[in-house]
């Protein structure tokens, strides 16, 4: 294995207090030394990454990739790839694939597939995410699982979602919980408020979220049992969660980018790269939620990288399957959105995107301290990119950035000690179409569907 | 002032201007409807397909009959099922009419904003005869119309709409179009009807009946929808009617001049008492007979927008030597 010197960055490392020009050495797959002018040997290729940021490698820990089952939309290579592309150096990936991973075959199945960044397989809660009988979690986790989740929905019974996190707790895992109460839902497509109003598609109302992250916050109390709240999006999930946190509950949550960047308005386009679930909210949990993130009632961003093909996403909205990709949007809708507005510093940022996110799933990373795994990103943080079709590197297209202009540039991608993506940078403005001279390290570009 | 949009999606965001050439000019052919001989051949040669996705009789006959008026060679479809259970989507059924030279498109369907979907994948004129709970524009027009006809200039009128605003397309290209045109508009029916946040679009919110039609120019009732009834919404189509319905009491408390409107079908007994429905006060058959009227000048303005662009098209061609 190549040992690699990443010259003269601006080294962001929350978990060590890190926020200062470093070098950083890697070798043996581990970050090997950190320190002033570390001079490199013939053995090292050293690498000038002065004026850019370097960071623990992200983790991305809600990504749907689809695989077994829709391959055509995303396998976990192509996730992988799209995952580097985005400075995403690990990826829990989502169990409500067809069929679902509720046992340790599929973990094992998925845990294997060849691909450039580190997989964390999250497994069902109940098989065949059925919401009935609990899968075998000792098992499961034995075999790689790193948490249990019926994501894509709630596990509409009371009953089992307290015997799921009384059995969880028991085998030290967190429950990431999809909080939706469908008999609320009512086949809504759009937040309720003004916007559904004027556009006139089916409402879904906030409180069909918020009473899920009630019940499953007070079953986590009753329990004891570790509990992770997935893609909050309204100001009363994030009241809930604040409160939960005070009064010592085990719960832990993540936002997602498109709820802090987009809003119901968005949706009155009936443009389906809006169709999320739960939907785009009003302005004023947009707000709720930049609270959160600052005050550190949410503990993490990610994606909820969702792929779907575009012969399902070409249809009338009500008709649209919800989700959007987000794994290469990650890292430039923060740098927009959250840090470049002040609204949360770059540290912060990083501590959201890789360090908690590693801590709430008990991964190795997150980190580059020295002895963690030499998982690492390079961005340029003030680096801008035109979000184009042909930008991305997933197999899917469903993004609801595409013609947006986005800071915070990947340049480099470092997973398990060895490049995974690198941009080849011609030292002239990043705007616009630059991005054409991107290459990789294996040489050819990868290909795009 | 001239019309030079090609679709008609909706009336959200219609200047006075705009809805008034519309009005001018359904006028205009409401004198032909009139006339013995009732067809003009102002479209001869332009083809328009009606595509109802959702059952419909009186809208998809009076855009038939506007169309056939005009001299339009006209097609209807009507598939009771959605695009997506039929297996061909919505943008291989719009590829497909596409494809036989369509010049314009009259959508009927459930999901909000399939018109808009249409009108980004197609180059013929859309326009929306009603989409999921969005809007209806050419009945919020006809409404318009058959109001000015009776009142004069709408500017300072006071126009009540009772009923299902939260279901109802009609309800928001009134709303739309009677704001642009400086219409008070208030809102009455139950609280599990009205949208959220509806007061935002500038209108006046009740569940006050009596308040709500005392000083009303026009009372628009909205139809009650039997499938609404699954005992949440409503408790009991008694207590609505009790409620809510516009009966002789009720009229006998409005201006002696006061206009009652219903886009139809009317759930005679429920909404409205059948000596409201058929009595002086009613305007509902003139409303019908408008609404062609209205829809021949829509299809005419549209279809003169998409000429004058196809003009502009071929000039700019033209210059560059094609």
């Amino acid at each position: 294995m190549k040992r690699i010197l990443l010259k003269g960055g601006h080294v962001v490392d929350p978990a060590t207090g890190t926020d200062e020009r470093l070098d950083l050495l890697l070798a043996g797959g581990r970050v090997a030394a950190r320190g002033r002018d570390i001079a490199a040997d013939d053995a090292t290729e050293a690498i000038d990454v002065s004026g850019l940021v370097v960071c623990p490698g992200l983790v991305d820990m809600h990504v749907h990739l689809r695989e077994p089952g829709r391959e055509d939309e995303e396998t976990v290579e192509s996730g992988g790839r799209a995952a580097a592309h985005g400075g995403v150096t690990s990826v829990a990936s989502m169990p409500n694939t067809t069929p679902a991973v509720d046992t340790p075959a599929w973990v094992e199945f998925v845990r294997t597939r060849p691909c450039d960044v580190n997989v964390y397989p999250v497994a069902a809660i109940t098989v065949g995410r059925e919401g009935k009988v609990l899968t075998e979690m000792s098992e499961l986790a034995a075999a790689g699982a790193v948490a249990f989740s019926d994501d894509g929905c709630s596990v509409a019974s009371a009953h089992v979602m307290r015997m799921a996190l009384a059995y969880a707790g028991m085998v030290g895992r967190p429950v990431i919980a999809h909080c939706e109460d469908l008999d609320l839902v009512r086949g809504g497509t759009m937040n309720e408020g003004l916007a559904s109003t004027i556009a006139g598609l089916r409402p879904v109302p906030a409180v069909a979220e918020e009473v899920m992250v009630a019940r499953d916050i007070l079953l986590a109390r009753a329990t004891g049992g570790r509990l992770h709240v997935a893609h909050v999006s309204t100001r009363g999930s994030v009241e809930l969660v604040r409160r939960a946190k005070g009064d010592g509950i085990a719960v832990t949550c993540e936002t997602c980018p498109h709820y802090v960047s987009l809003t119901d308005d968005d949706v009155r386009s009936y443009d389906t790269s809006t169709r999320v679930n739960p939907p785009l909210r009003s302005a004023a949990d947009v707000e709720a939620l930049l609270e959160g993130l600052l005050d550190g009632t949410i503990d993490a961003v990610a994606s909820d990288h969702a792929p779907h093909s575009l012969e399902e996403k070409q249809v009338e909205f009500d008709a649209a399957p919800p989700g959007v990709i987000g794994l290469e949007t990650l890292l430039p809708v923060t740098m927009t959105h959250l840090v470049d507005p002040g609204t949360i510093t770059l540290a912060r940022a990083i501590e959201l995107l890789s360090l908690n996110p590693s801590r709430i799933l008990g991964l190795p990373g997150g980190t580059l301290a020295e002895g963690a795994p030499a998982d690492v990103t390079v961005f340029d943080a003030g680096g801008r990119q035109r979000i184009s079709d042909d930008w991305f590197l997933s197999k899917s297209r469903n993004s609801p950035y595409v013609g947006r202009t986005l800071t915070g540039r990947v340049r480099l991608t470092v997973c398990r000690g060895e490049i995974v993506f690198r941009e080849v940078h011609d030292a002239s403005d990043c705007d616009g179409d630059a991005l054409r001279d991107k290459s990789c390290e294996r040489g050819e570009l990868p290909v795009r569907a | 002032m001239n019309w030079t949009s090609k679709h008609l999606l909706g009336l959200e965001g219609a200047s006075r201007e705009e809805i008034l050439t519309i009005l001018d000019t359904a006028a205009k052919f409401r004198e032909v409807l009139g006339r013995q001989v009732k067809k003009v051949p102002t479209l001869r040669g332009i083809t328009v397909v009606n595509l109802f996705f959702e059952a419909s009789t009186r809208t998809r006959m009076s855009f038939e009959l506007a169309e056939k008026r005009l001299s339009a060679d006209t097609l209807s479809f009507t598939a009771a099922t959605s695009s997506v259970k039929k297996g061909e989507t919505l943008r291989d059924t719009a590829r497909n009419i596409e494809a036989m030279m369509v010049d314009m498109v009259v959508i009927r369907h459930s999901s909000a904003g399939a018109p808009h979907f249409l009108a980004g994948h197609l180059d013929a004129s859309i326009i929306n005869a009603g989409d999921g709970a969005h809007e209806h524009p050419t009945q919020g027009l006809l409404d318009l119309f058959t109001m000015r006809d009776r009142l004069g200039e709408l500017e300072g009128r006071r126009v009540t709409i009772v009923g299902d605003v939260l279901h109802s397309r009609v309800a928001r290209s009134d709303v739309w179009g009677l704001t642009a045109l400086g219409a008070e508009v208030t809102l009455c029916g139950p609280s599990t009807f009205m949208p959220a946040e509806v007061e935002r679009i500038g209108v006046s919110v009740t569940s006050d009946l009596s308040e709500a039609v005392r000083d009303a120019d026009v009372v628009n009732v909205l139809r009650i929808q039997q499938e609404r009834l699954d005992g949440c919404y409503l408790p009991s189509l008694r207590e609505y009617s009790t409620l809510f319905g516009i009966t002789r009491d009720r009229v006998a408390q409005m201006k002696p001049d006061v206009v009652i409107m219903h886009p139809g079908p009317i759930n005679r007994g429920v909404e409205l008492a059948p000596d409201v429905a058929d009595g002086e006060r009613s305007v509902i058959l003139d409303q019908v007979t408008n609404g062609v009227a209205v829809r021949m000048a829509v299809i005419y303005l549209l279809s003169r927008a998409r000429a004058a662009e196809r003009v502009e098209e071929s000039e700019i061609l033209a210059e560059v030597g094609l």
